[in-house]
């Protein structure tokens, strides 16, 4: 089934090694296949009570009046936790690394921004006593109207959904609504190009469907700490997160995880470890609180659905000279991890193929649903998607061979990205053989002869400046180490009058240590 | 009315760890007195094998059986800082912090054992299988396990080790996106076969062909797993899932496993996979890792075959029968095979 090819790259490799590259049966497999491996749901304990939320039935709608008292005299009930019991109730989580302001409360208390979102809690003995107490809180609602399409939601008459950030997109250098990429020019290019193919695609938000939900059991130890068993695939993140939301400093908190029934990103956004510990302080006794299936796929945050727009100008002999993408992020109601997805995708744009001139807008819109969240290839399993297919059409359109079409405009080592940074340690070619000889494509001789370790011939390695066969340049590489402006500003964005040209960064210096804050100038704390 | 035969290709790449990095893992490497290692780890394996990963590394860094390091992980008052297990980075970020660990540990032991044997610690190896010798002189040797119990008993030695990996965050330039997201990336190809039934709609995945070059495969099982999973995933969100049927509508959002669609048993095809290893400059060993990209290829290559197949694309996931359907009697006449 699998098959290791040793015989390329060998000559980069040491692979006079004795326990690496072994298929060693895994640590843990005797607990995973005899089923005795824990789960953080694992855990017993004596008078454990149960947590659940009151969900929003709205998309959108002002909170006018919350009745419980049936809810607080129903049986079992030990106690009902509302917005103003949260310590810090608006939190946005990548303030731990001071991106983004605060913008999700644990509990709704004045208005609700989509379907689903929790009101407050309810403690009790068990979870049908808590459940059947939900049922009788009296909640009335103003509905308000809601927006439910990324694009609809940039319209300057659009409702406004997330108070921190009134015109729908979060905010990004603290002025621009959107994350750029500028590289060559593409307008420049389109105009040279034998053709220019523009096409719309949209990714499904989808669910991690994990085997098991979120969760998390909250248990008073002694001395006033307080020992959490979590689903979490990120101990820290989680735990700090909790102590922000409960003002407890950290090392109260002791955080225990497991062998996660399943993560694929869907267990980073500590759903429900602040209500948790939260519950088992205000009772003294061990809370449980765990997501329903209903709950996971509905409000357990899904990966957001991306809608993305790619032009592109291709020439006759195979070659992408331009490629511009828009791409518009479905946040939902709040920001959680979107707004750094969205650079992620603009550092992923144009794909792993040279092409001298990109454009890309990329936005983190917010909507009326459920706050999306990581999953599995966050940022870039969408653009892959619209990339691959727009590749596709591309060599469909010039009629050439859909895998030689992206052999030919394949990166190599040396090429210049669209970042701005040189790229090395490329294989896609060797990839593309290899699958290809695998599969019986057939190649031709020359392409079967390409090697991401030798330069394209050629115009092929040209700056990132407007290209077409004419006009090219002398074969030149540009590299990192030379003067970093290596592309001209494009003509449709001119430098703010005010602002004077960043210096070029010193040779080499490709990672500057900073903080978020200075990156994308919203600073937290 | 028929069923329609096509192949679609995809080649892409992924970057390795959190984004403009900015993300530190740590980890702490101890022995115990009999000269059994201790991997100290905050990190939480999903199941994906990080422990098994990180473990192999740590016994290949100090040169012991595999069987005689342990990993444990995912507990805040024992295990250092991990930013988390997510954006792919377990084997390269973990794996580098655990290397770091069993380095400085690995040196510890040595010391200790020249000591013992009376010799520079410079003319020392280990064998991989225990034990510590005298380069070319194999016959003066002493066991990890005495050197342990002499470092802890008679030298008042600690064998342990500290580790730290951070790829330094980088800028982002506002008006260019000049910026440094990763410092290696792992690479594929793949080749989807499918059969595509013009009366019902249906797209049945027949075969997968691909090709992964991942700096090196620490555990080529644990590899296979991952890619093999991913390619269910990659198919499942092709044509299968949603949790929002009729987005941006958000009615009739499924409850259940009832409602949410996912390939079952039947729905799974054959798949060759090759891996190459390119290694990564900064990479464990050169790895880099296969977490997240193995589902990113197949989305693409199965809608490009869709396309082979009937002439047909659909551009909005996922590719039910009703939207092949649709296209299919969109299609001008002209087009049509």
């Amino acid at each position: 089934m699998l098959e290791l090819r040793k015989d390329i790259f060998a000559d980069e490799r040491d692979d006079n090694l004795k326990e690496v590259g072994r298929p060693t049966q895994r640590q843990d497999m005797l607990g995973h296949v005899t089923g005795t491996s824990a789960y953080y749901d694992d855990h017993r304990f004596a008078n454990l009570l149960h947590l659940k939320v009151l969900r929003s039935p709205h998309a959108h709608a002002r909170i006018r009046s919350i009745d419980v008292e049936a809810a607080a005299r129903a049986p079992g009930v030990k106690r009902i936790i509302r917005a103003a019991d949260v310590p810090v109730n608006l939190n946005t989580l990548l303030s731990l690394i001071q991106f983004g302001k605060d913008d999700e409360p644990s509990l709704a208390s004045d208005v609700v921004r989509y379907q689903g979102e929790p009101i407050l809690a309810i403690v009790a003995t068990s979870e049908r006593a808590a459940r059947e107490a939900l049922a009788l809180v009296r909640i009335s609602y103003d509905p308000l109207p809601a927006v439910f399409d990324v694009e609809q939601a940039l319209k300057p008459d659009a409702v406004s959904v997330n108070p921190a950030y009134p015109k729908n997109t979060f905010e990004y250098h603290g002025k621009y609504d959107h994350q750029k990429l500028r590289f060559g020019d593409v307008e420049a290019a389109f105009a040279q190009a034998d053709m220019v193919l523009e096409d719309r695609y949209q990714m499904s938000p989808i669910e991690h469907a994990p085997t098991e939900t979120n969760g998390s059991i909250a248990v008073p130890d002694t001395n006033g700490r307080f020992t959490v068993h979590t689903s979490t695939q990120a101990l820290f993140f989680s735990l700090d997160t909790a102590a922000k939301i409960n003002a407890m400093p950290s090392n109260q908190l002791h955080f225990i995880g497991g062998t996660v029934g399943g993560g694929f990103g869907g267990k980073v956004d500590t759903l429900t470890e602040p209500l948790a510990i939260l519950a088992a302080r205000l009772t003294g006794a061990p809370v449980r609180y765990r997501m329903s299936r209903h709950e996971e796929m509905q409000f357990g945050s899904p990966r957001g659905a991306e809608r993305i727009y790619i032009k592109d100008g291709v020439m006759r002999d195979g070659r992408i000279i331009a490629r511009k993408a828009t791409a518009y992020f479905d946040s939902g109601a709040y920001t959680r991890l979107s707004s750094y997805a969205v650079v992620k995708c603009v550092a992923h744009i144009p794909g792993p193929y040279t092409i001298p001139n990109v454009h890309a807008d990329v936005f983190c819109v917010f909507t009326n649903r459920t706050p999306a969240t990581a999953m599995r290839g966050f940022g870039v399993t969408a653009l892959d998607f619209a990339l691959e297919c727009q590749m596709d059409k591309d060599a469909v359109a010039i009629g050439m061979d859909p895998l030689e079409f992206r052999m030919l405009n394949a990166y190599r080592d040396g090429d210049m990205k669209a970042h701005r940074r040189e790229a090395k340690n490329c294989a896609l070619i060797e990839c593309a053989q290899v699958a290809a000889e695998k599969a019986n494509w057939p190649l031709r001789e020359e392409f079967r002869r390409m090697s991401s370790r030798t330069a394209r011939p050629g115009a092929r390695a040209a700056p990132p400046q407007p290209v077409s066969p004419q006009s090219a340049r002398a074969p030149q590489r540009i590299s990192y180490e030379r003067p970093a402006v290596s592309a001209p500003r494009p003509a449709d964005t001119p430098a703010p009058p005010a602002r004077t040209e960043p210096p070029a960064p010193p040779p080499g210096a490709t990672h500057g240590a900073r903080r978020f804050s200075s990156v994308f100038g919203t600073r937290r704390r | 009315m028929a069923k329609h035969r096509g192949r679609g290709v995809a080649t892409i790449n992924y970057p390795i760890g959190m984004n403009l990095g900015g993300d530190p893992s740590q980890a702490l490497v101890h022995s115990n007195p009999t000269g059994k290692f201790t991997v100290s780890l905050s990190s939480i394996d999903l199941g994906q094998g990080m422990k098994s990963v990180t473990r192999q590394i740590c016994a290949e860094t100090l040169g012991v059986p595999v069987e005689d390091v342990y990993v444990d992980t995912a507990d805040s008052d024992t295990g250092p800082h991990c930013m988390g297990s997510f954006a792919s980075r377990g084997t390269h970020r973990v794996g580098n912090a655990v290397m770091v660990a069993a380095r400085e540990a690995r040196a510890v032991m040595m010391e200790a054992a020249a000591e013992e044997l009376e010799v520079d610690p410079g003319d020392l190896e280990t064998d991989g299988r225990g034990a510590i010798h005298v380069k070319g002189a194999p016959h003066r040797s002493i066991s990890v396990r005495d050197v342990a119990i002499a470092a802890q008993f008679r030298q008042g030695k600690t064998i342990s080790g500290r580790g730290i990996f951070l790829v330094p965050l980088s800028d982002v330039d506002p008006e260019t996106g000049e910026m440094s997201p990763a410092t290696c990336y792992a690479h594929a190809c793949l080749i989807a076969e499918v059969e595509v039934d013009d009366e019902t709609g249906d797209v049945t995945v027949l075969k997968m062909t691909s090709t992964y070059e991942l700096g090196r495969a620490i555990n080529p099982k644990l590899v296979e797993q991952q890619l093999v999973g991913g390619s269910w995933m990659g198919m499942s969100h092709a044509l299968f899932e949603t949790a929002e049927p009729y987005y941006p509508d958000t009615r009739e959002g499924p409850r259940d496993f009832n409602e949410y669609l996912m390939p079952g048993p039947g729905d799974i095809c054959p798949h060759d996979i090759v891996v190459l290893e390119r290694p990564a400059p900064d990479g464990p060993f050169g790895a880099k890792g296969p977490g997240e990209m193995c589902a990113n290829p197949v989305l693409p290559a199965i809608a490009n075959a869709v396309f082979n197949a009937v002439g047909v694309r659909v551009n909005e996931l996922p590719i039910t029968p009703e939207k092949v359907l649709r296209a299919l009697k969109a299609r001008p006449a002209s087009v049509g095979r």
